[in-house]
């Protein structure tokens, strides 16, 4: 696949933890890629890897982690492409064992880097402040994980070391693409602009399909051709930071500027002052351009500033969520299971503290705001509540499966759950507080000697 | 005349705690224009009234002919402890193209 010459071609092969498999084989096959990164750590996934890795200590990566290596590590030493990944969650020691077996099993010499650092569970002391609600730590439940967002500073040295996988915890998401582009290029971390540059493409990225059309499409209004086999992006970036998105020929989806600009707003609480541990990047200038087919170009953001904090995502215990559901359909749908969450609440209000009843299919999502049609012709009741226990949440499941003996007529389908919940706050730290690390394990294939 | 701002624009919703990040993207560049002169986070924030309790800020993105709505308290407590369906708040896209301007 074409490009422009001194460019580095990095590709998303992963948007979150549970994302596709083989869209990220396909870019290592044919992306003609210098790097790839899959992005597997949504907030709440680390602080579940790290109960994983408090029952057995060889556990706390992605659980993904093996399949994902397994399939990529003869392609991406077939074309040496470099893989950099946080799917090492709460554990990046054991994931990169994991990676040493499969390299292993399949008789492929590979050498990895590991990054460490980000856990600073240890230094969470109860008196800190949470952001979101400026309370004490001390005031949520039990501290699971406390992970500090690292940047593209504490990746870059694992790349340095010439290893073909790059595994880190927590980073924050855009540095898994701004480290590949600034070692590739030798920039120096303190040359702000070609970060922040570097940031808006990662940014782009980060979500994988959400930039080829995946998240995007609206039948007749915002269609995507192919969408069942879309693929994923990369992005030639050039030495100023500057770039053009593209997908491997023959793949589903679309790049255009609606799709981009979606991506590109997505999540950006300020514009003007997004905020990385690389740099806080403005991007209120950036212009894009559609300069082919599938082949949109990004330039223009800026850096305003860079943070002296990093942010650290914790995760506490919150108790368990119980829900239940029941559907009516037919005549008067909405009118009996409205008498049925009448019920509950009349069964179970004294019981929990917070307890919610959804009408699905006609108000569960923004209430009687739009459409409070009283007639749709189907209906689910769902029951959520917030229990301190799990047989306590199980209550919530038991009154509405109940309700097929005792309630209105005419209820089927009941599903019970019982969820253990994780909450998560976040809080700063001083970047002097937070020390990187990087450790190398390889294995190598001998040759038998004859 | 009335207009729905599904007819003008598109969005996605994007989350942080208990705020929702909503776009409004112009699909035309022509429209940006009266997006900009209509859709006032006042006005999002009187639209979305019975979904969100907090502030609307509006940020302004003329070369993408977009407008980005910051909206606090939006999402019932936070994503990581919402009782609610949609913790992510991700069906909010479709609430603010709900909207009707005059224009």
């Amino acid at each position: 696949m074409t490009r422009a010459a001194d460019t580095v071609r990095i590709g998303s092969g992963a948007g979150f933890a549970g994302d596709r498999l083989e869209p990220a084989l396909l870019l290592a096959e044919r992306g003609n890629l210098d790097y790839l990164a899959l992005e597997c750590l949504a907030e709440r996934t680390i602080a579940l890897a790290q109960l994983r890795k408090r029952r057995d200590p060889t556990e706390g990566y992605d659980a993904l982690l093996k399949r994902r290596v397994a399939m990529l590590l003869p392609a991406l030493k077939k074309q040496g492409v470099r893989l950099v990944s946080n799917f090492g969650a709460a554990n990046p020691q054991a994931g990169a064992e994991v990676i040493l077996d499969v390299a292993r099993q399949q008789g492929l010499s590979v050498k990895v880097a590991i990054v460490a650092g980000d856990d600073v569970l240890d230094q969470m002391h109860g008196d800190r402040i949470a952001l979101e609600t400026g309370q004490p730590l001390s005031a949520f439940g039990e501290l699971i994980s406390a992970n500090a967002y690292l940047g593209a500073d504490a990746i870059i040295p694992a790349l340095e070391t010439g290893a073909d996988i790059v595994i880190t915890g927590r980073v924050a998401d855009p540095s898994l693409f701004v480290a590949p582009v600034a070692h590739y290029f030798g920039w120096r971390v303190s040359d702000l602009d070609r970060m922040a540059r570097a940031t808006a493409v990662g940014h782009l990225l980060e979500c994988a399909a959400q930039v080829t059309g995946g998240y995007f499409a609206d039948p007749g209004r915002k269609d995507v051709p192919d969408i069942a086999n879309i693929g994923f992006p990369f992005a030639d970036v050039d030495a100023e930071g500057n770039a053009v998105l593209g997908k491997v020929e023959g793949t589903g989806g679309a790049i255009t500027l609606a799709t981009v600009k979606e991506q590109l707003l997505y999540e950006a609480s300020d514009p003007g002052a997004y905020l990385t541990p690389d740099v806080t990047a403005d991007f209120t200038a950036i212009q894009l351009r559609q300069v082919a087919h599938d082949r949109v170009s990004i330039e223009g953001a800026r850096a305003n500033g860079k943070s002296p904090t990093l942010k650290v995502s914790i995760g506490y215990l919150a108790g368990y969520l119980g829900e239940g559901e029941l559907s009516y359909a037919g005549r008067n749908a909405l009118a009996r299971a409205k008498l049925a969450g009448k019920i509950i609440r009349e069964r179970l209000a004294h019981s929990f503290s917070e307890l919610r009843i959804d009408y699905i299919g006609s108000t569960s999502s923004h209430g009687r705001s739009f459409d409070a049609s009283e007639h749709p012709y189907e209906v689910r009741l769902r029951v959520a509540a917030r229990a301190r226990s799990a047989d306590e949440a199980s209550l919530v499941g038991e009154e509405v499966e109940a309700l097929y003996l005792n309630g209105p007529a005419g209820g089927g389908g009941a599903r019970k759950y019982v969820v253990e919940q994780i909450g998560i706050v976040s809080t700063l730290l001083d970047r002097s507080e937070v020390s990187t690390s990087v450790t190398l394990k390889d294995w190598t294939n001998e040759p038998a000697t004859v | 005349m009335s207009r729905r701002l599904y007819d003008l624009a598109h969005c996605r919703a994007g989350d942080k705690g208990d705020t929702s990040i909503l776009s409004l993207i112009a699909y035309r560049e022509e429209d940006y224009a009266l997006l900009r002169e209509h859709v006032t986070a006042d006005a999002v924030a009187q639209h979305l009234s019975g979904i969100i309790t907090g502030k609307v800020r509006r940020y302004e993105m003329p070369t993408l002919g977009a407008l980005q709505f910051v909206c606090e308290r939006a999402l019932s407590g936070g994503v990581t402890t919402s009782l609610a369906l949609d913790a992510h708040g991700k069906t909010l896209s479709y609430a603010l193209l709900e909207m009707q301007i005059e224009a």
